[in-house]
């Protein structure tokens, strides 16, 4: 049944989330909801690995999805830290605000 | 129109409206709720594409842990204030009616065995349910035992340096 949705459309709502991230990233000022745009990228990345993988029938598309969601874990624990230290000491998230990297 | 194309197209439609309103919406705490959503959706279409195991480690490790982490840091620095609530008038009869309306199609599901469980359930053949997973298990831990183990290593530093982070230094204090 795989056949009947054609690879093309996986790979075109990929690029869709993709794209949607990368306009997050560019128009919101809120780290957190910048954070959450480079989750919805990771996400069309998956998304385009496991229909390749689907298609051709291998597992690796698989593998990788699962190691990109342990990276995103690890980067997600890391970046939300920075973000609490970063409100600790300047009581302001707003990315526009931050403009130097002293304390 | 093809029941699998028309399972597509409604994935598609709440994956990318919910995108676009985690893009626009107000809040932060509205946002992580629709990233929720987002995935969910991409959960079901890794569902159709034969990859059982991380459709389920999408739901718990993406909408599960990490959105759970985004919630409480959104609570923890508490700069969203959610404006207050104006429950609309219809929204309990509405959300009792939509409830079994679900109820009552889980049922009938189970009962029937409609072509849409075909769909769920009977991926491609040859990535069809535990064989699928003993391949994948094979896999990884043979072919990629050591990216496997770095991966252990990037999770423990990644520990390491959050709770470095995080830490207080002695004489700071309390925000």
């Amino acid at each position: 049944m795989n056949n009947v949705v054609p690879l093309s459309y996986y790979l075109g709502i990929s690029g869709l989330l993709f794209a949607l991230g990368i306009l997050g990233v560019l128009i919101r000022r809120n780290p957190l909801i910048i954070f959450m745009s480079i989750e919805l990228m990771l996400n069309g990345a998956n998304l385009a690995f496991l229909a390749f993988a689907s298609a051709f029938h291998v597992l690796t598309g698989q593998i990788f999805v699962f190691f990109v969601m342990t990276v995103a874990a690890a980067e997600v624990a890391v970046g939300l830290a920075l973000i609490v230290v970063i409100f600790r000491t300047k009581h302001n998230i707003d990315v526009d605000v931050l403009n130097s990297l002293k304390g | 129109m093809n029941l699998s194309l028309l399972l597509f197209f409604v994935l598609a439609f709440v994956a990318v409206l919910s995108a676009i309103g985690l893009l626009v919406s107000r809040s932060a705490i509205y946002a992580a709720l629709f990233l929720v959503l987002n995935f969910a959706a991409v959960a079901v279409y890794y569902l159709v594409l034969g990859a059982p195991f991380i459709a389920m480690a999408q739901v718990t490790v993406y909408a599960g842990a990490i959105m759970v982490l985004f919630l409480f840091v959104i609570m923890l620095l508490g700069a969203e204030r959610l404006p207050p609530g104006q429950a609309l008038p219809w929204q309990r009869p509405l959300a009792i009616g939509l409830a079994v309306v679900l109820l009552a199609e889980a049922g009938l599901l189970l009962v029937q065995r409609l072509k849409i469980t075909a769909v769920l359930l009977n991926p491609a053949p040859e990535v069809n349910s535990s064989a699928s997973l003993v391949a994948l298990g094979k896999a990884l831990f043979q072919m990629y035992l050591l990216p496997f183990e770095v991966t252990s290593v990037l999770l423990l530093v990644a520990m390491i340096g959050v709770i470095v982070l995080a830490k207080r230094e002695k004489g700071e204090l309390g925000s």
